[in-house]
């Protein structure tokens, strides 16, 4: 399809780019305020030969997208906090299986059913480590609808790549904001599709990796036979309680992403050359803290921000470099402080000022502005 | 010098991983009875093998799926019947075959079970009824009668719930085609799975099996052999019996027999459909 321009809600275009990424299998149910993916994606996926299907629940909606992408079908969910804390068992499942999928989480007030229709950013520990045992997700933080559609494309391109649930986290104010979405041509965006299985079936190792500690995926339905479980399993695919494919298998599992945050992890520097003081932001309240900066370097303020655009791997290189640019780091995020503390571990012993709001309205560009101004004055 | 007499195979070996043999299953046990169900359904049917896929939720009965050498799925407790929807939906040209315990597919997956049987997504079901949560230890499960003991309706406390009826459930929730045998009629359990498999819609095919280790310990309901001996003598065949007229009383009587076998939309036949209309 050529060019299209849409002025349109994040949760919209956040759906467009999936389908621009080639996805046919959604499975969900309705949550506010990500229900809006649903509904278009009711419509869209049988317009390009789809599948939607509304399930019973969110365990069901997250395995069912495990079992369609297993098909070799690009797969994806999208729900809210409540949703997230009922699929935490199958991502678990999607890590340990090495199943490419991709979770839009329209984040919402918590605890619990929280405040439904307000935003927030209280969810981006969950994602992290909300399964249990030790692994790896990416989570990518869009701030504006066009990176509703951006994100949601290089989510797909990232779970093909590495064989891992991506998230894209979005706090409802993206999700339900609306502006401008120009959606590419789709002969110039540049889509990734997962290694396949190849050579003689008989030889298959369904979870060998190659060197970049990536196994080739079989499908079902291939020529290549294969068991895969949510035990700890070696290359065939075998569940053992030997210690030392333990060791190997959640080693691996981590580490082809950790070995790869350079080529995985987007940040944008704003401002940043000669600043003392950095605001470190994501999603919603990073647009305010851009209005705040151009604010205080009109007074004379030398700020800046490191704008986020990867949460999961954590971008500690970036931040430990900041760290040793600037005299001091402000963190805005609406939550209770999440970013704060991989921060803190990060940059230390640069003093890190938290400005925490677990609330719908994000930091105001003025309350940012006043507390740049409270740091400059210290 | 002799030679060695030649080794036969067992003729359903071609669908088993024989590296991972032999099983985890106690002796005794229905579950290695069923795999061969399942396999020589297959085989009966002429199956492509590579086109069938075999998923299972956890519990002993859960195991299954990782013995059949084909594209095969181990997912979560309770979720092989949303992983396989997923699955078909997704590329409906595949057979979808999913084996569970009772404890799986009802308690922990009973409201996928029912959402399944409701939306009549044409996959096969084949559920292993041993009354128990066997793989951890013997607990007492949906399908345990009342004051039945277990690991935790200890003696003499008994089992304070009720049990669902399997046949009863699927055949209300929707379900196209519902059979119920036990473990111990193989010819007439394995000729329902293959007209499961080939019924175009949701089938779920009870088989009642014996778990010694576990439920028949508790129970005193003697060994492997005691209890199938049992299952054989209390089966009872009542074909085309309305589905709340098949009882399941494990002492006296188990109706088994073909229960439901109706015609319905079927899901992904629906979807497809969907499309062209938008298409047109
Ligand atoms: C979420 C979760 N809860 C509990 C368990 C523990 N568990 C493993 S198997 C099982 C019961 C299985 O019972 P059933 O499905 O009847 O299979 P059987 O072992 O009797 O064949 C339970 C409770 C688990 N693995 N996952
Ligand atoms: S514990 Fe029971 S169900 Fe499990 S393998 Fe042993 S006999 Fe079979
Ligand atoms: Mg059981």
């Amino acid at each position: 399809m050529p060019e299209r321009i849409m002025f349109t809600m994040g949760d919209i275009a956040s759906a467009e780019g999936a389908l621009s990424a080639g996805c046919k299998y959604f499975g969900g149910y309705p949550i506010t305020p990500a229900t809006e993916i649903a509904e278009w994606m009711a419509l869209r996926m049988p317009q390009v030969g789809g599948s939607f299907v509304q399930y019973e629940d969110e365990i069901a909606s997250i395995t069912s997208v495990i079992g369609a992408s297993w098909t070799g079908v690009k797969s994806m969910t999208a729900t809210s906090g409540p949703g997230v804390s009922l699929m935490l068992e199958a991502i678990g499942l999607a890590v340990m299986t090495e199943t490419p999928l991709v979770l839009v989480n329209i984040m919402r007030g918590g605890p619990s059913t929280g405040q439904p229709t307000r935003g927030q950013q209280g969810d981006i520990m969950q994602a992290k480590w909300g399964s249990h045992g030790d692994y790896q997700i990416i989570a990518l933080t869009p701030a504006s609808v066009q990176e509703m559609f951006d994100q949601t494309v290089q989510a797909f391109n990232l779970s093909e790549r590495y064989r891992v649930p991506v998230f894209v986290l979005a706090d409802e104010t993206v999700g339900h904001m609306r502006e401008r979405l120009v959606i590419p041509d789709e002969k110039d965006l540049k889509l990734e599709y997962r290694k396949l299985a190849a050579g003689d079936p008989a030889d298959f190792l369904p979870f060998k990796p190659d060197e970049d500690l990536i196994p080739p995926m079989a499908l079902l339905g291939s020529k290549y036979q294969f068991y895969a479980t949510g035990l700890t399993h070696d290359e065939r695919g075998y569940p053992t309680d030997k210690e030392d494919v333990q060791l190997e298998l959640v080693a691996r599992l981590n580490n082809k992403i950790l070995h790869n945050a350079d080529k995985i992890i987007d940040l944008e520097r704003f401002m940043l050359d000669d600043a003392k003081i950095a605001v470190v932001a994501y999603g919603t309240p990073s647009r305010s803290a851009r209005k705040a900066i151009k604010e205080a370097r009109e007074a004379g303020i030398k700020a800046g921000m490191l704008r986020l655009k990867t949460v999961w791997p954590f971008p500690e290189d970036a931040l430990a470099d900041l760290a040793s640019e600037v005299k001091h780091i402000i963190v805005a995020e609406q939550n209770f402080g999440q970013v704060y503390y991989m921060v803190k571990a990060a940059a230390a012993p640069t003093p890190i000022h938290l400005m925490a709001k677990p609330a719908g309205m994000p930091q105001l560009p003025h309350e940012i502005l006043d507390k740049i101004k409270e740091i400059d004055s210290l | 010098m002799t030679t060695a007499p030649p080794i036969l195979k067992h003729p359903m070996v071609k669908y088993i991983r024989e590296d991972r043999m032999p099983a985890i299953y106690c002796p005794g046990c229905s579950i290695g009875i069923v795999t061969q169900m399942v396999a020589r359904s297959i085989d009966n049917l002429g199956l492509d093998f590579s086109k069938v896929v075999i998923v299972s939720g956890i519990g002993c009965t859960g195991r299954t799926s990782g013995y059949f050498k084909t594209g095969t799925f181990h997912t979560t407790h309770g979720r092989a019947v949303v992983f396989a929807e997923g699955v078909k939906i997704a590329n409906p040209e595949l057979e979808v075959i999913i084996i569970s315990g009772d404890g799986d597919i009802a308690a922990i997956g009973g409201n996928h079970l029912i959402h399944a049987c409701r939306r009549n997504v044409d996959m096969t079901i084949v559920c292993i009824n041993n009354f128990t949560y066997a793989m951890t230890g013997g607990q007492f499960g949906p399908t345990t009668e009342h004051e039945r003991f277990s690991q935790t309706s200890p003696r003499p406390i008994g089992n304070p719930e009720h049990p669902f009826n399997l046949v009863q459930l699927a055949a209300s929730s929707g379900a196209t085609f519902v059979a119920r045998w036990t473990a111990t009629q193989v010819r007439r359990a394995t000729a329902s799975i293959e007209k499961g498999i080939v019924k175009k819609g949701l089938s779920f095919v009870e088989i009642v099996g014996a778990c010694p280790t576990a439920y028949g310990r508790m129970n005193r309901l003697g060994d492997g052999l005691d209890m199938h001996k049992h299952l054989l003598k209390v089966a009872e065949i009542q074909n085309g019996l309305p589905p709340h007229e098949a009882e399941l009383d494990y002492d006296r009587r188990i109706v088994c027999g073909e229960f439901v076998n109706m015609e319905k939309d079927e899901y992904t036949a629906v979807l497809k459909q969907m499309r062209e209309k938008l298409r047109k």
